[in-house]
């Protein structure tokens, strides 16, 4: 206890102490970074200039260009909404098998657990390269990228609204002798339609921006472009279609908050 | 006509909610299961249409065995019993209209289900209820767009449109105000006798009970310890339903634990 | 109430759609689906190839297992996850320090209008860009390597640390910045006393969540070569050695549910 009325501090000597302590881990832990990048200083320093070039070269964006790439765009825009589609079919039966309260035993409940975190792990791009080496090149790998990847994250939501149904309504439905189905359809599916038209725009929106860089990898859409006038040096065009990707994504997010506000 | 012989249930915990209950229900009789909290009356109403499963007695609608019925079987014994509940338990993001008819599931297929197809006559049926239970133009409203008074008359609605032979209430007062408990009181009576069905009500308040039964029912601890017209409900019943037996000058001087139990009683009782 | 009153007919009743009419709702379905049959045959995929997928499939995962490495290629992995880690640790801080005063321009109850429209376009740019995007773009200034890697992914973060921070800004409590003004504090010492004192838990906690996600992302910016272990997973897969492939995998899933795992326990204790 400091007893010197004339001092005041925050905290007493022990948490100063571990504050201290802390700072200075946390700033060891920064510099070692830095230092294990083992940057190049002559290119760290260089870094603004080489973007401003960059920029430079890329203005003014090659109008022309921007016709070539419609066809990219909406199959961009198709395998988002495909992938999401065939996400949810394949998240909804994990959302039953991942919700304490639907599913069947123990074990079930465990498997479903597994494959939301597991399909969560894995980046989306690291599916796509896997699945361009099954289904070759092309947009097939990319749906199949983008409705694996979030399986996890689709399931894990709808398993949670699952959880939180009322199961009073659901008992109701039981007791005037509907069947099974009729209770399902009845008494659960109107309490979970929310979350799941929710959780699927959502993930739309997120499957939208992943569609733009699986083609860096062969899984078709707009990245595939990209990659090819990058590689090409055409930075006109490249802007161009970096233009496109904003319009695109701001577009869908726009969309997909407004379908969100609409079923609430 | 409902019989319940000997009924038990054992809750996996081990705790015996139900000892050899046995009565008879019949004609548009209303009876009131009165008793304190964990007295099993709920346990008992919810093992008549087995939301909760008996183990042990026997349960008989119109001679019919439903202890043994198998999942079909037992789906359509249902039918035949309306059940109303203490939180309204309405699929509370459907309309009105849908709720009701929900009470018809039972003769309808699935995919009739799915399509929401009901026949024409259950409809005009539902649309009479509707004003019926005083709830004229709102059937396309959400149920959570009603109040607790509305939505509670909409699940009588849900139970009547059954058909029933029978209503069984559980706690259908509890979450309402006394003015709105005693119209939904009312409300039921008068579908006793209109619809020349008997109904079983569980209830909290002794003074609605009366007011309303023409026989009560008291359970104490799983056990039936009154069954009589409402008005031979004297002081010394009503000890022997909620006090087990001794009378309140007695447990009084027990001890100062007991007497947050009495309290707990008469507060339960209802004001 | 668009639709038709649907009381005329007593015995009929139609739900109340989200859509205009019935018509209009069928009309849209119809769309949908017209949508996704366009797009299913927009893929070109014939059945044949589908089912030659399959079995590459099972091919591909049978030469995957099990995972394997040689004494080489551990080094390689070693090295790839530690600069995977350190970028986005450099990262995360590097976004942080930027995002603050981007955060503070995106506040409108901070900062004039123009400057707050500058922030919040700052912070929709860095936001609506992928980061594989932007970490592509940053290769080709800054040469391959972690440099670019680090770039894109404080570029990253600023529009998720900036828009997240920004909000809890405008949901601070203006008396105690008031209270600063009011005796006599200038403007630094009121952003030091008035606002920081009450945004600090949410930067801490901000500052986890990104470190998470930025792991997540430093392991595979790679691909299109800005450093971690992403490259080596690439080359991997060039070369078929998919046993190596899959070590890489299962040690990025590893790292990946661990800092998830560190991420939530950290952020729990700090609320």
């Amino acid at each position: 206890m400091s007893s010197n009325p004339e001092s005041w501090e925050r905290f007493d000597r022990r948490e100063r102490l571990i504050r201290f302590f802390m700072l200075f881990a946390g700033l060891v832990i920064i510099v070692a970074a830095w230092r294990a990048m083992e940057v190049n200083y002559g290119y760290a320093i260089t870094a603004p200039v080489e973007l401003a070039d960059l920029f430079s070269r890329m203005y003014p964006p090659d109008v022309g260009y921007s016709t070539t790439i419609t066809g990219a765009l909406l199959e961009t825009l198709n395998i988002s909404i495909l992938g999401t589609a065939l996400a949810i079919l394949m998240a909804i039966p994990v959302a039953f098998l991942g919700a304490s309260n639907t599913t069947p035993n123990k074990a079930t409940y465990l498997f479903g657990k597994f494959i939301i975190s597991f399909t969560r792990s894995v980046n989306v791009i690291i599916w796509a390269l896997i699945f361009v080496v099954v289904f070759g090149p092309g947009a097939l790998a990319g749906v199949l990228a983008i409705a694996v990847r979030s399986i996890g994250f689709t399931a894990k939501l709808i398993a949670e609204a699952i959880e939180e149904i009322d199961k009073g309504s659901v008992e109701a439905v039981t007791a005037v002798g509907a069947s099974q189905l009729d209770v399902l359809i009845y008494g659960i599916v109107p309490q979970i339609k929310p979350a799941f038209i929710s959780v699927t725009t959502l993930r739309w929106d997120i499957n939208v921006r992943a569609s733009t860089i699986i083609g860096f990898v062969g899984a078709g859409g707009i990245g595939v472009p990209l990659q090819t006038e990058i590689n090409y040096f055409n930075w006109e065009a490249v802007l161009t279609i970096l233009i496109a990707i904003l319009g695109l994504v701001l577009v869908s997010e726009a969309v997909s908050a407004y379908l969100r506000k609409k079923v609430m | 006509m409902l019989e319940v012989t000997e009924l038990e249930k054992t809750y996996d915990t081990g705790d015996r909610a139900l000892k050899s209950v046995s009565f008879e229900v019949s004609g548009n009789e209303i009876v009131a299961i009165i008793g304190p909290s964990g007295a099993g009356k709920s346990t008992l109403i919810r093992s008549i249409n087995r939301l909760t499963e008996p183990t042990g007695g026997s349960i008989t609608l119109d001679g019919k065995e439903l202890t043994d019925l198998g999942q079909s079987e037992l789906r359509n014994a249902r039918r035949d019993m309306g059940m109303i509940f203490q939180e309204f338990n309405l699929v509370e993001r459907l309309t009105v209209m849908e709720n009701i008819l929900s009470g018809r599931l039972g003769y309808l297929s699935t995919w009739d289900a799915f399509r929401r197809n009901f026949p024409p006559e259950d409809i005009s049926r539902a649309r009479e209820i509707l004003s019926r239970v005083n709830l004229d133009g709102v059937e396309n409203n959400r149920a959570d767009e009603l109040s607790g008074g509305q939505r509670q008359r909409v699940g009588i609605a849900r139970a009547v449109i059954q058909r029933p032979k029978i209503l069984l209430a559980d706690e259908p007062t509890s979450a309402l105000d006394p003015e709105t408990s005693r119209e939904v009181m009312n409300l039921l009576t008068d579908i006793a006798h209109e619809d020349d069905i008997p109904v079983i009500i569980n209830i909290h308040e002794v003074d609605l009970a009366i007011e309303h039964a023409d026989r009560i029912i008291g359970l104490s601890n799983g056990e039936v310890v009154f069954n009589g017209s409402a008005d031979k409900l004297d002081e010394e019943a009503r000890d022997e339903i909620y006090r087990g037996g001794e009378s309140l000058e007695q447990k009084q001087m027990a001890s100062s634990e007991a007497e947050t139990n009495i309290s707990d009683a008469v507060v339960e009782r209802g004001d | 109430m668009a639709a038709e009153p649907g009381s005329t007919a007593n015995g009929s009743w139609e739900r109340p759609t989200a859509f205009y009419s019935k018509n209009v709702k069928y009309g849209i379905y119809a769309l949908i689906l017209l949508f996704f049959a366009y797009s299913f045959w927009n893929l070109r995929m014939s059945p044949a190839r589908f089912i030659q997928g399959l079995g590459a499939g099972v091919e591909l995962i049978s030469s995957m297992l099990p995972p394997a490495y040689t004494p080489t290629q551990r080094e390689l992995l070693i090295q790839g996850i530690i600069e995977s880690i350190v970028m986005a640790i450099v990262a995360t801080v590097i976004g942080i320090i930027i995002s603050i005063p981007v955060a503070v321009m995106a506040s409108d109850n901070l900062v004039p209008g123009p400057i707050y429209y500058i922030g919040r376009s700052i912070v929709a740019t860095t936001r609506s860009l992928h980061e594989l995007i932007v970490a592509i773009v940053m290769v080709k200034a800054v040469g391959f390597g972690p440099l670019a890697g680090v770039l894109a992914l404080a570029f990253k973060t600023i529009g998720f640390f900036a828009k997240l921070l920004a909000e809890e800004i405008e949901d601070i409590d203006h008396g105690q910045m008031e209270a600063v003004t009011a005796v006599g504090g200038n403007s630094i010492q009121r952003y030091l006393y008035g606002v920081l004192p009450q945004v600090m838990p949410r930067i801490v906690g901000l500052s986890i969540y990104r470190l998470d996600i930025n792991l997540r992302h430093s392991t595979v910016v790679g691909i299109v070569g800005a450093g971690g272990i992403g490259i080596t997973l690439l080359n991997s897969f060039d070369k078929y050695d998919y046993q190596f492939s899959m070590a890489i995998i299962s040690v990025i899933v590893v790292i990946v549910m661990i800092g998830e795992g560190i991420s939530a326990v950290a952020r729990r204790r700090i609320q």
